[in-house]
């Protein structure tokens, strides 16, 4: 894991100081609310429907033990004792009081941890794949480049005042769980001829607009990438729309100018940029390299997991659903799901957040990992600790079998605590839950990704959710549209309407009926949800949906 | 009138040459005004005889000026960068990392935010990730 050098801790000291004056010049005034928001959002701090809100980042979602333990004590002494870990692998705490905003910076500076960059029109936290480093499947791990474009972004000072805010996505494996094609720039760490490098994507994004990102190089050398990005950032930071923050971000850059026109441009940039770069960027990187050095795995016995695993079935159902394949032999990749039934998506209260630290530290080389689907990870366990750890995570209601399941639902905050939100999302997503729970059917389902965003900011990435809910505003009633087939994965695909939407109190019924269609059409228990969507199309779940319309049409 | 920020504070204007705009810049202008939108390219091949070249921010949030500079100063340009309108004191480090040697304001937001608050970002050229990314 990376550790900051002095360079980086003197940066974060000086940034928090100043930090602290701008927020006294804000309580005495010779800062206008105006002036200090851009300031308080490049620190992470919203102005929320309650009160302040601080995001934390969570640098391509990866957690020391200790750091760990910091966001818990961080939860107890300036918060009400919980933190909710969010899409993007940030952290926010919902409740702090703005003269206490720069102890909790300094608490967090204390443990290599900020918020710079977290909000605003600025390059935000770089998000990775959150199985790097473990997985079977994986190219590279890509966190030593994250945490190069980490240092890249930060405070760069022609990116500040971007024309809207700005992701960048990066996933070392084919398999792309990192939804880089949902991102301003997504990155896929490729191989070509023996040769490392990226294919580059640029002008994804959800939110009002959905767009799938498109190929603006398909490879890119390795020592390329920072030029690359900066030339990309910099003919967005001109070309950009100011004139509506609808029309700002860089997907409609592309969509309004043509890929072509601006490829054109970021590659005359990039050969002005590139011989800026002279190599220092390569030896930092193969420095940083070092701090991710994956952990020495040694051969053990599998006998107490082979043995739990025969006798125990709630572990062996667990195990089914919560493990992912490791590269070392022998083991795993667990998944800590924040999605108890019934419970808020993503929030992990301070003793949760302590337990899971702990275990990390006693079964897992004290890594955790933070995934944009709102669980905790921890990235290394071998497979003969697994029911020891399972037992103690059952301790604290961290044992719920449903990654990848019907309740592993992703909900923005919606109307609870957002300001901008036309409906609620997390009442949603625990009805759903509580439903399926209730009927048993959760594991006979299968895969299956619901998401649900509170308004058509799509916080909530409803787009890409398999079934996708969004809440809005109809005459001041909440009223839900229900978007199916949505895919956020390397075949990236936006959702389609299925029709009207649905009241608050009809939502959960028109899931179970798409639910019950595709049990009943299925072709086996093999063929999950989104494969038979894929082949039947939406009329057999509009039919369910809409009953009073199809018989109409048939008539 | 206005006020003239470096790394050593508040000065008056001290370039004593008309800066007109770059439409209205007759052929021997040796200052010019670039508007936000403006394309620097417009400048390749006066940039020698070119002593002050000012760079107008509409909005303190508005960054496009910062990208201007540096293209300014990657074609060649070594004369005065200044970066003119709404830059507050926060942003005093980018303009110059950017490329300005000098930010203009008006007297209001000099009254609003101090001398003090500016020369707290004179050491600009410390804990700069950029500048160690790209040195030697
Ligand atoms: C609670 C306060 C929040 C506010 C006020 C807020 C505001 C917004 C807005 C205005 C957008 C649309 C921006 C655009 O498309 O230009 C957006 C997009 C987004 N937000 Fe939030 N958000 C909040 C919380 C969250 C949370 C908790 C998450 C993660 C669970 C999140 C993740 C995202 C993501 C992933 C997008 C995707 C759209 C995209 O970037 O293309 N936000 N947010
Ligand atoms: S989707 Fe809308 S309601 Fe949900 S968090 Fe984003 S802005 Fe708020």
């Amino acid at each position: 894991m990376y550790r900051y050098n002095d360079f980086d801790d003197a940066f974060l000291a000086k940034r928090n100081a100043q930090f602290r004056a701008q927020v006294q010049r804000r309580i005495d005034e010779s800062l206008t609310e105006d002036e200090f928001r851009p300031l308080r959002l490049m620190n992470g701090l919203y102005l929320q429907l309650h009160a302040y809100m601080l995001r934390v980042a969570i640098p391509y979602g990866t957690l020391s033990a200790d750091q760990m333990r910091q966001l818990a004590l961080i939860a107890d002494k300036f918060d009400k004792g919980y933190g909710h870990f969010t899409t993007r692998q940030n952290i926010q705490y919902n409740w702090p009081k703005l003269p206490e905003v720069p102890d909790i910076l300094d608490a967090l500076a204390e443990v290599n941890l900020h918020a710079i960059q977290t909000s605003g029109n600025t390059i935000r936290n770089v998000t990775a794949d959150h199985f790097a480093g473990a997985a079977a499947d994986e190219i590279a791990d890509p966190r030593p480049v994250a945490e190069l474009i980490r240092q890249w972004s930060t405070d760069h000072p022609e990116f500040q005042f971007l024309p809207r805010k700005f992701k960048i996505a990066i996933t070392g494996s084919p398999n792309d769980r990192a939804v880089t094609r949902a991102h301003d720039i997504g990155l896929r760490m490729v191989e070509r001829d023996g040769e490392a490098g990226f294919e580059v994507i640029v002008g994804g994004g959800l939110g009002r607009t959905p767009v799938v990102g498109k190929v603006i190089r398909d490879f890119l050398p390795r020592a390329d990438l920072l030029p690359y990005l900066e030339a990309i950032v910099s003919v967005y930071n001109t070309l950009g729309r100011r004139d509506n923050k609808y029309k700002a971000r860089i997907k409609i850059t592309v969509n309004e100018n043509g890929l072509d026109a601006v490829r054109d441009k970021v590659e005359a940039r990039f050969n002005e940029l590139r011989p800026l770069f002279k190599g220092v960027d390569q030896d930092l990187l193969a420095q940083i390299e070092a701090h991710f050095a994956a952990p020495g795995f040694v051969a053990r016995d599998e006998a107490p997991y082979e043995l739990a695993y025969a006798n125990d079935p709630v572990f062996r159902s667990w195990a089914d659903t919560n493990l992912a394949a490791h590269k070392a032999p022998g083991y795993a990749i667990v998944s800590i799901s924040l999605k108890a039934h019934g419970q808020t998506p993503g929030d992990a209260t301070s003793d949760q957040m302590r337990l899971m630290a702990d275990l990390a530290e006693r079964y897992g080389y004290g890594e955790l990992r933070i995934s944009h689907e709102q669980n905790v990870i921890l990235p290394h366990v071998h497979k003969a600790d697994l029911p020891a750890l399972h037992a103690a995570l059952k301790e604290q209601d961290l044992a719920t079998a449903n990654i990848g399941l019907i309740s592993d639902i992703i909900a923005c905050p919606g109307m609870d605590y957002c300001a901008l939100a036309t409906a609620r999302s997390i009442p949603v997503a625990q009805q759903i839950a509580e439903r399926f729970d209730a009927l048993k059917l959760e594991h006979d389902i299968g895969p299956l990704k619901i998401k649900i965003s509170g308004c058509i900011n799509a916080c909530g990435h409803h787009h890409v959710g398999h079934i996708g809910i969004l809440g809005l505003d109809r005459a001041g009633v909440e009223n839900y549209q229900i978007t199916l087939g949505g895919d956020g994965t390397e075949d990236a695909v936006i959702g389609q309407r299925t029709g009207p939407g649905f009241a608050y109190d009809e939502i959960t019924d028109a899931i179970e009926r798409i639910i019950r269609t595709y049990l009943e059409l299925r072709e086996d228990d093999g063929e999950a949800f989104l494969a038979a969507y894929r082949r039947l199309g939406a009329d057999p779940f509009k039919a369910a949906l809409y009953p009073e319309a199809a018989k109409k049409n048939a008539a | 009138m206005s006020v003239i920020v470096t790394d050593n504070g508040f000065q008056a204007d001290d370039f004593d040459g008309d800066i007109v705009a770059l439409a209205e810049a007759a052929e021997g202008a040796v200052a010019v005004e670039l508007a936000p939108d403006a394309d620097p390219q417009a400048l390749a091949g006066r940039l020698p005889t070119l002593q002050l070249i000012a760079v107008e921010f509409p909005s303190f949030a508005d960054g496009r000026g910062f990208t201007t500079a540096r293209q300014l100063r990657l074609m060649g340009f070594t004369g005065r960068l200044r970066a003119r309108g709404h830059v507050i004191s926060d942003q005093y480090a980018m303009a110059r990392r950017s490329g300005f040697d000098e930010v203009e304001i008006s007297d209001d937001l000099a009254a609003r935010q101090p001398e003090t608050e500016w020369k707290f970002r004179a050491d600009w050229d410390r804990h700069d990730y950029q500048a160690r990314l790209r040195a030697g």
